[in-house]
This record gives structure tokens, sequence and C-alpha cells, in this order.
């Protein structure tokens, strides 16, 4: 290959392209997944629609649910890995070979767990503080619209990157941190790894501009009158952690670049020779890592907070100390991390240190839980499916902290580091914590973002199957890693006799999979049914914070007037001070005007990652090129703002009580 | 609120966002010079800071950092006094000073580089070349940055966008300098002393 | 509430100094390289001595130019700015000092030749 085409095409064979049946299948579905929107998007002449209301839109509403329904769609790629990996450990036992091959199945739990966490977690949580969070404070937008638009696309181009890597080249084999020298070139030469990195850069500075523009949102846009200590809980738990996020991506975002650096440029942070330190690797990974699990549980927590005291209709119990609780949460979190390496060798002082550091922390998460109960005591509750996940989530989760707790103290922890006990705990704290958090959340939020309700009673099948499934599904991996069960295998000897275990972590995830189906199936029949179940006066939950006080779906620019805030529970008090309302007065409001800036910076971003990946260094200064030209060529542009006049508004309100009244 | 009371308070969000955005890069350096600090004896047998850095040579290139915040810190108060051709001046000396400072540091560089002692000859030379071309690196944002504002301030003058990017772009060269203290101390002064 | 924000409307930041303020500033950390430099290529001064100095002369030029150029704690409040910084200033010093103590511990533990952890289990009793 001449020079000149080197440059073009880096390292870029046909070999990249699938050529086994596996790979080939899911090649074929990621394009035709992609190619059929396109072509959908096309028949129903909807591409000025899209561009107009969503490609540029600077509206966190609208980005929010863009983070959603990617997640989601991402879920059911993760969800696919789960059962890929539970099918081949179910049926390889003695000569049995199961269905994928080792390679695959390395790449397969990879990407299992790189997806979940980043991708659909990461995304959801994105999603519903984009949805609630200004809504919440009285605000009628974040503090920085295009930039909350660039994080999106950024995120979107992360996403991309990985589902590119099943059509072109292949993913990493290294599990989802990618330890070296495993990770390092000598021992993983492919495209896997980098595809890994820079997807997790990309998406990963993505998440570090969220958090800036929510902390100044939520610091510098409340409503007036609503101190820090009237805020719901929601937004508290989001300040939390967004400051987390601030604080420990950067190490993920260096951490990250060290690697890239290995691999690229020959240099020695973590190689196993010349001076490197592999075990500083998964120091800092961890560093970044074990915050990074907080950050998503924090929010998960803040929307039981709210869930609770709307379904148990009371107010929530020791708002204070859930206040004090999420703090040392955010700052304890930074402090646990050697808990995942203690097998690694350093001494009992440094052991004893951070295992105690580990118990500690559970302590302000058992405040919650307590509070929460607390809440329901004595309350009406109504066991509407936001309530049932929350109860599902005490279950599991009060479970799986135990054996968290358990595997905190060091001796214990040798026996069980990287089994199943362990598979089974991480499994619990963020299936029964996160997910199903952000499940009540979404089925507590989706009338007011769609303004119509879900179906009940299929939320109740959802619910059950997931929760009867995930508990099939990781009860025996509590029992496998005490037995001696070591993870990410794709196969177990037959005279183990473990294989039945494993046939009934099977059957669970099938469940879980039959629950899927249920909320597949809820959102069509919701919407079939959309007339029927209407949200006509914007508040379906009797709620008690400001987002219930919009209609649903709330108006572009949130609040008319804003509200005027003095108590905690705002909209409750509000509702039961029965006081005239004075007569609206309407002021015109200036709004940020739509730009494709977010699209574009995600699109190089994309760009740049995928040459870097393929050594295709021409592109890749192109790309970075371009990101600097689009970043001044915004910075010369003066008319980003237009404005709704009062009139406007005065129609837009007069329109939507005419609908509910 | 009135429509400048919207725009003041749009630019204090603006300041303290960026403020958040430093603060972030803090904790990227410092992942940056813990790794340094562990890989400090890795040398591969190859030599050390201690062999390596020309002292002398690093203060002169300090001495520019350090003046070229002491300009830019003037013309932040031209901007206070809307005296849109001393802060230009100033900005223009701030430039030359920041384009010095990275002309001297490639220099270092390049010849480290034709010695055979180039980053991927150990793991205390990736850390240190990373360390300090990562703050290379951000000068030369902000150089570009310089540019691209002083063109702007200029041709439009002192207006509501130009004084709060004014504004952002001093905080960012100070933090620079304040990052540079750290690596003069604990990479170049301490180098032959560890 | 609105009120409280237009009494700072005309300018969107505190005075951001004098001239004199930023030449004291200038001076000060002029004087604090020089220093710094000096203590560090002297041929009397012990090397833990000088690494302690050299570290405490930066974290004072630090504080001078925190406060002199970038204005921290001048703010108006809320003081989010100095809140931010503290609760960075926490963490850096967690993950650093953090990370030091264990890999120390570790590369000691884990990174010797098999004859010297030979010679260090030999050397304890009752193993």
């Amino acid at each position: 290959m001449t020079p000149m085409f080197a440059g073009l095409l880096g390292r870029f064979t046909l070999d990249a392209l699938p050529h086994d049946l596996v790979t080939a299948f899911g090649a074929l579905t990621i394009v035709g997944a992609g190619v059929g929107a396109l072509a959908l998007i096309t028949i129903t002449h909807r591409w000025k629609w899209l561009w107009k209301e969503w490609i540029t839109t600077v509206d966190p509403k609208r980005i929010g649910l863009m983070y959603v329904i990617i997640s989601l769609l991402m879920l059911l790629r993760g969800a696919s890995d789960a059962l890929l990996m539970r099918a081949q450990q179910a049926l390889s036992a003695g000569d049995a070979a199961g269905i994928v091959d080792a390679n695959h199945f390395q790449q397969i739990f990879s990407a299992h767990g790189t997806i979940m966490i980043f991708f659909v977690a990461m995304g959801l949580l994105f999603g519903l503080i984009n949805l609630i969070m200004p809504l919440q404070i009285g605000s009628r937008d974040v503090a920085f619209p295009v930039l909350n638009a660039a994080s999106f696309w950024l995120f979107f181009g992360g996403m991309a990157l990985v589902n590119l890597s099943l059509v072109v080249g292949e993913f990493s084999a290294a599990g989802w941190l990618a330890y070296p020298p495993l990770s390092e070139l000598q021992f993983s030469p492919g495209t896997g790894v980098d595809y890994w990195i820079w997807s997790l850069q990309i998406s990963g500075i993505g998440s570090l501009l969220s958090a800036i523009n929510f902390v100044t949102t939520i610091l510098t846009m409340r409503a007036p009158g609503m101190t820090l200590m009237k805020m719901p809980m929601f937004v508290w738990t989001v300040l939390g952690s967004m400051l987390m996020v601030a604080f420990a991506f950067p190490i993920l975002t260096a951490t990250l670049t060290m690697l890239a650096l290995d691999r690229t440029m020959g240099m020695h942070f973590f190689t196993a020779a010349a001076g490197g330190n592999p075990m500083m690797y998964v120091n800092l990974i961890w560093a970044w890592g074990h915050p990074e699990v907080y950050i998503l549980i924090l929010p998960a927590f803040g929307i039981y907070s709210e869930v609770v005291a709307t379904f148990a209709r009371k107010r929530l119990f020791g708002y204070v100390s859930m206040v004090w609780a999420t703090m040392a949460i955010v700052l304890l979190s930074f402090i646990v991390w050697l808990h995942h390496f203690f097998t690694m060798g350093a001494g009992a002082d440094v052991n004893a240190f951070f295992g105690i550091m580990t118990m500690i922390i559970a302590i302000p998460t058992g405040v919650k839980i307590f509070n929460w109960l607390f809440t329901m005591y004595r309350g009406r509750i109504k066991f509407a499916t936001p309530m049932l996940w929350f109860m599902g989530f005490v279950a599991i989760f009060t479970i799986g902290g135990m054996a968290g707790v358990l595997m905190a103290i060091p001796p214990v922890d040798f026996q069980l580091h990287n089994s199943l006990f362990l598979v089974a705990h991480f499994h619990m704290m963020i299936v029964g914590g996160v997910v199903f958090g952000f499940f009540a959340g979404l089925t507590y939020w989706f009338p007011k973002i769609f303004g119509f309700k879900l179906n009940e009673r299929l939320g109740r099948y959802a619910f059950s199957c997931w929760f009867g499934g995930f508990l099939l599904a990781f009860v025996p991996l509590h029992i496998l890693g005490l037995m001696g069960a070591t993870r990410r295998l794709d196969h177990y000897d037959a005279s183990l006799g473990w294989q039945q275990l494993f046939i009934v972590a099977g059957v669970g995830v099938l469940l879980i999979g039959l629950g899927v189906v249920f909320q597949v199936l809820q959102l069509v029949v919701s919407i079939l049914q959309r007339d029927k179940n209407r949200d006509l006066t914007g508040d379906p939950w009797n709620g008690r914070t400001l987002e219930w006080s919009t209609t649903s779906p709330a108006p572009s620019y949130n609040f008319a007037t804003i509200p005027v805030v003095a108590d905690r529970d705002a909209f409750w008090v509000r509702k039961h001070q029965r006081s005239a309302q004075p007569a609206p007065e309407y002021e015109a409001i200036i709004v940020p005007r739509n730009t494709s800036v977010g699209l574009v910076i995600g699109l190089l971003a994309f760009g740049f990652g995928f040459a870097v990946i393929w050594h295709m260094w021409l592109l890749a200064v192109a790309c970075l090129i371009g990101l600097v030209v689009t970043i001044i060529m915004r910075a010369q542009n003066d008319n980003t703002e237009r404005t709704l006049s009062a009139a406007t508004i005065a129609k837009f309100e007069a329109r939507t009580s005419e609908v509910t009244a | 609120m009135s429509a400048i009371a919207e725009r003041a308070a749009g630019a204090q969000r603006t300041v303290l966002g960026f403020w958040i955005y430093l603060m972030t890069d803090c904790v990227l350096f410092a992942t940056l010079f813990a790794t340094y600090a562990v890989q400090r004896n890795s040398t591969n047998g190859g030599p050390g800071g201690a062999a390596l850095f020309d002292l002398p040579y690093v203060l002169v290139e300090t001495m520019l950092l350090l003046t070229s915040s002491f300009t830019c810190g003037l013309a932040v108060i031209a901007l206070q006094r809307r005296n849109k051709q001393l802060l230009l001046r100033m900005l223009a000396v701030t430039f030359v000073l920041g384009l010095a400072f990275v002309g001297l540091e490639f220099n270092e560089f390049r010849y480290l580089v034709t010695e055979g002692n180039d980053w991927q000859r150990s793991g205390f030379l990736s850390a240190y070349f990373t360390l300090v071309a990562t703050h290379g690196l951000h000068i030369c944002v902000g150089l570009l940055w310089a540019l691209v504002l002083g063109v702007q301030i200029w041709r439009r003058g002192l207006g509501g966008n130009t004084v709060k990017r004014m504004t952002l772009f001093s905080m960012f060269w100070h933090f620079l300098d304040v990052v540079w203290i750290f690596i003069f101390s604990v990479v170049y002064l301490w180098s032959g002393r560890l | 509430m609105s009120e409280h924000k237009q009494a700072h409307v005309s300018q969107f930041e505190p005075s951001h100094g004098t001239v004199n303020s930023y030449i004291i500033g200038f001076a000060s950390c002029i004087v604090l390289t020089v220093v710094a430099y000096m203590v560090a290529t002297s041929t009397t001064i012990s090397n833990t001595a000088a690494i302690a100095i050299i570290a405490g002369l930066a974290i004072v030029q630090c504080v001078v130019q925190l406060t002199r150029f970038l204005h921290l704690g001048a703010e108006f409040k809320p003081r989010w700015k100095l809140l931010v910084f503290a609760g960075m200033l926490i963490i850096v010093l967690i993950v650093v000092v953090g990370s030091l103590w264990i890999m120390n511990n570790l590369n000691y533990r884990m990174l010797h030749s098999s004859d010297q952890l030979q010679e260090y289990v030999e050397s304890q009793d009752g193993l």
C-alpha cells in the first residue's frame, strides 16, 4: 500500500468485515436496524420534521427523550448479550461446546458490561435528568442548552462506535474495564480495545460536559424562593451525582488517554515491560469506577424518594437526614475504591482501611432505606407500577447490599473475588437498584412526558416477570460463587455438577426477557389507547413537586411565569392553599435557537474516534481541525436566541387550558 | 427579570460553569501527576530527570509564562476600564510570551527525542512527556483562543459576548500558570532530589 | 428574589483588583520561583529539606495566584466557586495521596524479584 493510501485507509482491510455466522448476524441486525430507521423516516417524509424538532433541538425535554430512546434500544442489545452468555453457560458442560467460541464469548461479556453501564444506565440517567430536573426546580432550561445538545450527540457518537464494532472490526475481549497487560497492544493487537477506548472517551466527555451543565443549572437557576433545602430529593441526588461526575470522570479521561497512548504511540504507562505498571491502571480505573456506580445509584435513590412520597401520599420522612446521607455518600464513594482489588496484593493495613471504609458507606444508604420505610408507615399506599418497582428494589438491593458488606472484609473477598458471587452482588445493585429505579422513574413520569398514562395491568405483569426472573437468574449465582465458580468462563466442567444451576439462571433470564416483552407490549397498547388515558390535568398522581404543575406534556418553555416557591413540596402546598391565584401576567421569553452544532460536534468526534481506531491519521487530523473550526464558527454567531412574545405565550396558555377545561 | 439582568445572570452562570470545567481539568492533571509520581523511577535503565532536565532553561520558560499571566491580568484591568486598545496590546504581549513558552518547550522536547530519550523509552519518560505536553497543548489552545478573541474584539469592540469571553480566557490562562507552578516544582525542581 | 440579583446588574463579577495588586502578585511569584530554583540547585540543603521547602513555596505561590490573579474568595455570596474549589481539592488529595500510598504498598510487595521475596519469606520466623 502506498504511503498516501496508508494515511487514508490506515489498517483497514476487508478482513475487518464479519466472516463468521455469529458476527455476521450481529452486523446484519445493526445495519438492518439503521437502514430500516432511515427508510422509515424517508417513506413517511419526516426528514424535515426530524431535523427541526429533534436533531437540532436544544430543549432538554427533547434531548432527554432522545437519550431515553437510545438507551432503551441499547438495553435490547445488552440484554441479547446476556441471553447469549446465559445460554452458553447453560448449554456447555462436559463435551458440549455451547453456542459461541471463547473469543466471541469474551467479546460478548465485554460488550455487555460496557453497553449496560455507559449506554444504558448513563443514558437513562442523563435522559431522566434532562426531562425532569429543570421542571422540578422551576426553570425553563438548563444553563447551557447548546452544550447539552453537544453532550447528547457525543453520547450518540460513542454509542455509534460500539455498534459499528459489530460491523467492521471486533470489540474488546478484555472485559468492561480492559485491564492491561491484556488490553495492551502486545496481547490485543486488533481494533477491539481501541473501539472500547474511543467510544468511552467520546461519551465520557459528553458526560463531563453534562455534569458542568447540570451543577451550574441547579446552583443558579432554581425558582425564586427555592433554597437548597427546599429542593426535591431527586434534584439533591442529581446535584450529588453530577458533582461526582465532575470529579471522577477526568480520572477516566486521563486513564483512557494513557492506555490509548500506550497503544498508538508506544508509550509505557501500563505495559508489562520498560517501566510500565499495570497495577496503576487498575488503581486509577477503579478510582473512577467506584464513584461511577454511586453516580448511577444516587439519582435512582432520588427517584425512589419522589415515588414513595407520592404513592404513600405522605411527605418524605427525614428530608434533612436524606440530604446529609446523600452528601455523605458523595464524599465516601471516593474513599473505598481499593475494595475492587483487595487481591492485587496490598498489605493488611491498606486493605483494612478500605475494607472499613466500604462498610461505613453502607450506613448512609441504610438511613435512606429506613426513611423510605418510615414514609410508607401510616401512609395510604397506592400500589401503582412505580411503587412496585420501588418495593422490588428494597428486597433486591438490601440482599445484594449485605453481600457487598460481606465482601468488604478482605479475607472473605480473597475467596469471592471474581467469582459468580461477585457477579450476583453487583447485578443486584445495578439491576435491583439502578435499573428498577429508572423503570420507576420512567413509569412515574411517562404521563408528564407524553400526555397519557401507561397501561397499569401490563406494567404489573412486566414487573412480576422482571422481579421473579431476576431472582431466578441471580440467586443461583450466589450459590455457584460460594462453591468456587469463577466469572467470565464460557465452559464449566460437567463433573462439578453446576449445570443445573446454570440452567435455572438461564430460565431466569428468559423470564426477564418476557418482562421486556410485556414492557414493549405495554408501550404499544398504551399508545393505541392513549385517548382513553389522557392526562388532562398535568397531575395524574396527585404529585407534590413542581413538574406536576405544568400541562402534560409541558410546553417548550416549561413555565409561562416562573413560580415563586416558599416550601418543600412546593406544588403540594400550592394545591392545598386554596388561595385565589392572581391572573397571570405574561412576559416575553428569550429562548435559544435550534442549532446543528451539537450534531456536527458529535459526528466529528465519532469520525475522530473511528479514524484513530483504524490508524487513518489524515482523517483524524481533519476531524480535529473540523472540531476547532466548528467551535470558532459558533463563536462568531451572534444570532443565537429568539424571543417568544407575551402574546404568543398567552395564546399557548389559552389553548392548553381549553383542552384541560 | 429585565433583559439586562437576564444577560448578567447568564454571564455569571457561564463564568461559574467555566470555573467548574477548570476544576475538572485540575483532577485530570492530578491524575497525570499521580502517574508521574508513581513512575518517577521507572527509567528502564535509562536516564532519569536529574540527568535530562536543564533547570536554567526551564526557569526561563517559567518566567515567560508567569509574565504572560501578569500581562493577561493587565488586559483584564483594561477590560474593566473598557480600554480596547490597551486590552488588545496586553493580549498581544500575552500571546507572544505564551508562544515563546511553547517554542522553548517544543525545543526541549525535540532535543530529548533526537538524543533517543523519547516517550517510548521508559515509563518515566512516557509520564513526563504526557504530563508536560498536556499542559503545552492547553497552552496552544489558549493561544488559538487569544488569537480568535483578539480578532473578534478588534472587529466588534467590547460588547456583551466579548467581555464575557475575555473574562473566561483570563481564567483559563491564569489557571494554566497555576498548573505550571506544580509542573515546575514537582517535575523539574524535585528531579535532582528524589 | 429578582431584586437580590438586580443589585449586581452593573457588573456580573466583583471588581477584578487593581494594577497594584497584580504587580504585588507578580513580584511575589517571581521571588517565590527564584527562591525555589535556588533551593533546588543548592548544594548545601539536604534532599528532604529541599523537597519540603520547594513544595511549600509552590503552595504559597499557588495561593498567591489563586487569590490575586484568579480572585478566588472574592465573589459575591453564594461562594460557589470557592466551594467547588474546596471539593476539588479534597478529591485531588484523596486520589493522589491514596494512589501514592496504594502503589507504594503494591510496588513494594509485588514487584520484587523472586530471590528477594524468597529472602524476605525466609527472614520471617514461623512461616
